[in-house]
């Protein structure tokens, strides 16, 4: 789950990192208020999406003096805000963060995340602050420092004694990083956070350390014991569709094609795309209904991947283990049924009931086709959407 | 031979008395695995369907003999259920249950090192060794006894690729789900290495997905140490950058963890890759 960056600071903050002031706006209105607390004559207003790359969208914009900084607002307020991570539709900006403009000495990058490979949590700086960490591991990878974290020892100030040498920081600055760098490491055990990052983080004029932009991202499956973490999501900024998946406990991600995927198992669901592309056609979705999937489910998943109107076929691919292939047979029968599903479906059932299963589907009177194996199943729907889509 | 499970393998599962625990303890045991009870805290001295319950995997290990678990326990509760389990110096350890945290996991990870327990997942379908002992969630009957070792991934794909070598006629000595997470116990390169000291197994198919680099550290490993023939697949080249593709582990972020990067290493590591989820079978024949 991802949060704002207004949301990501305060949070920080409450661990101790130093933040630019700041204050998040949702109307015109609150802004003149916002900006007497502000020293001003230099404010940042910064559009509240979850997306990087938002200066470059034209969504952080520096003003002088408040008549700048309320025309600023205007301006992005209510915007549709396109940037290199949200695609072409963009993200309508609803929320803004006002703060103050802060005297730059320096800028560098600073997260913490988990390093799969060893298996150890591991910080990662780099004197090019402000820039995208993936560009700058491409164009300057000597300049990016890793320090691990074993998960036994915990955060400890050699830690940051190392990093602050490898960052050319010295005296009291030493001390600053060592204190953000823990309140990092806390803020990560603590809520179950995936990555947390500050980019930039930057030396003052005056040789403060301060954190001007944050990310925090967390663990899906941590958020359970997090209920305060769950209050901050912004489903807003979500796909409504992936929105709706995950009431009912789907794995849903839309994508651009014209083939529905409805497949049980995630690596099954990956699969299944890949084998549609192979035969020709593009996968509208992934879509992995999980192991315990019910009818009420299976209608569910049926009715989002409908509700894309690029679909012209469905494939149903279903490898029974825990799940049987008759409870599956008859979601798709009903779902079809009450849906009233006029796009081809080709369905391909094994595993657990197999026999029940295509029974059940042979015998509902529908038109759903099946299909006996993997490849026979991706032919059919690429064949069955392609004619779909010329008659309709 | 087989790897880590087989008619040696005395089974308990932690979690027991749960609608899932019931169920697929009885399918291993029906299968005829060594099933000698379950764990569940304060149903201690009760029997549940004809097994006895233990409170504690220490009592399951002295008075049952216990010497595997297979843990269906909620995710919140794995990390403390992992450590009895670890504690108990069982020999083996198979954690079903999706969703643990990856912190937790961090944790349950540095804590085996240096002890005698091996883990299998978390969020994985488990381990089968055909013919002779099953501890995990798969469909028992696509399974056939014989020489190819499978690890994976992944769960329902591996049942994809398991009953494409039985339809072809081609048997399988352990079939391995490592879990879709980040972080997890037995690596794919663990599994090689028990593989290659097993004599029933004569060829390995190892089915990757994107995210991480485990297939790419695999491959180069495989180069220098596995001799016997390695088919593999990799799901997800049609898989969007930035998104987790339903397991936690399956996301490409940071341009790493490819489906492109990963073809390229395995290889250039002499490993035959499968281009279709369909031809994982037919593939492996083809190194045989």
């Amino acid at each position: 789950m991802n949060v704002h960056e207004y949301q990501a600071k305060e949070l920080l903050k409450s661990y101790g990192v130093p933040v630019d002031r700041g204050f998040m706006v949702q109307s015109l209105e609150e802004i003149a208020g916002v900006l007497d607390q502000l020293p001003g004559p230099g404010y940042v207003v910064k559009a509240q999406i979850h997306s990087g790359g938002r200066g470059k969208g034209g969504g952080v914009k520096l003003a002088q003096g408040k008549d700048q900084a309320l025309q600023q607002a205007k301006n992005i307020l209510g915007m549709n805000l396109v940037t290199n991570q949200t695609g072409p539709g963009g993200r309508l900006v609803s929320r803004l963060l006002i703060t103050e403009a802060v005297n730059i000495d320096q800028e560098y990058y600073l997260s913490l995340l988990i390093d799969r490979a060893v298996c150890k949590y591991v910080f990662v700086a780099s004197t090019e602050g402000g820039m995208e960490i993936e560009k700058v591991a491409e164009e300057k990878p000597d300049s990016i420092i890793k320090i691990h974290v074993d998960p036994f020892s915990g955060f400890k100030n050699f830690h940051g004694l190392e990093m602050a040498g490898k960052l050319g920081f010295s005296g009291d600055q030493t001390k600053q990083l060592t204190g953000i760098m823990r309140g990092l490491y806390n803020l990560f055990i603590e809520k179950d956070a995936s990555l947390v990052e500050i980019n930039p983080l930057v030396k003052t004029k005056d040789g403060r350390l301060l954190a001007i932009d944050a990310k925090v991202n967390f663990d899906d499956n941590g958020l359970g014991r997090h209920p305060e973490i769950m209050e901050l999501r912004d489903v807003d900024q979500e796909d409504p569709n992936e929105v709706q998946a995950s009431k009912y406990d789907l794995s849903y991600i839309k994508l651009d094609g014209t083939i529905g995927c409805l497949v049980n198992g995630a690596g099954l669901a990956m699969a299944t795309m890949d084998i549609v592309k192979l035969h020709g056609g593009s996968p509208a979705n992934f879509l992995d209904v999980g192991g315990s999937a019910t009818a009420e489910k299976v209608t569910e998943a049926f009715k989002i991947i409908l509700s894309d109107p690029n679909v012209k076929g469905i494939l149903v691919n279903i490898f029974g283990g825990i799940m049987k292939c008759d409870v599956i047979a008859e979601g798709i029968v009903s779902a079809s049924r009450s849906l009233g599903v006029k796009v081809p479906i080709v369905a391909r059932l094994d595993g657990t009931n197999v026999e029940q299963g295509r029974k059940i589907l042979a015998g509902s009177g529908l038109k759903i086709i099946p299909a006996g194996s993997l490849n026979e199943a991706a032919k059919r729907i690429v064949a069955e959407a392609e004619s779909y889509g010329h008659s309709n | 031979m087989a790897i880590l499970i087989d008619q040696n393998t005395r089974l308990i599962c932690q979690g027991f008395t749960g609608k899932h625990g019931t169920f697929h303890t009885l399918k291993s045991a029906e299968y005829g695995t060594k099933v000698v009870g379950g764990v569940v805290p304060g149903k201690g001295g009760t029997v549940h369907e004809g097994f006895p319950v233990f409170d504690t995997v220490a009592q399951a290990r002295e008075k049952g003999g216990a010497n595997a678990s297979m843990i269906f326990v909620p995710a919140n509760f794995c990390k403390d259920a992992l450590i009895e389990a670890i504690d108990a110096e069982l020999e083996l350890v198979i954690c079903i249950t999706e969703g643990v945290p990856v912190g937790d996991m961090l944790f349950v990870k540095r804590y085996l090192a240096g002890k005698k327990t091996r883990l299998v997942g978390p969020n994985c379908p488990g381990v089968i060794s055909p013919g002779l002992a099953k501890a995990g969630i798969m469909p028992a009957s696509i399974h056939k006894k014989g020489g190819v070792g499978v690890i994976s991934r992944s769960g329902t794909l591996t049942y994809e690729a398991v009953n494409q070598l039985t339809q072809m006629g081609i048997g399988q000595s352990t079939c391995i789900g490592i879990g879709g997470d980040p972080v997890i116990g037995t690596t794919f390169i663990d599994a090689f290495e028990l593989f290659k000291k097993d004599r029933q197994t004569k060829a390995v198919l190892m089915i990757g997905e994107i995210g991480g680099s485990m297939e790419e550290e695999t491959a180069r490993w495989i180069k220098k140490n596995f001799d016997k023939p390695v088919a593999a697949f990799i799901a997800g080249a049609t898989a969007p950058a930035g998104k987790r593709m339903g397991h936690a582990g399956a996301i490409i972020s940071g341009g790493k963890g490819t489906y492109q990067e990963k073809l390229k290493v395995l290889k250039s590591c002499g490993i035959k890759v499968a281009k279709s989820p369909a031809e994982m079978g037919k593939t492996l024949k083809s190194v045989l």
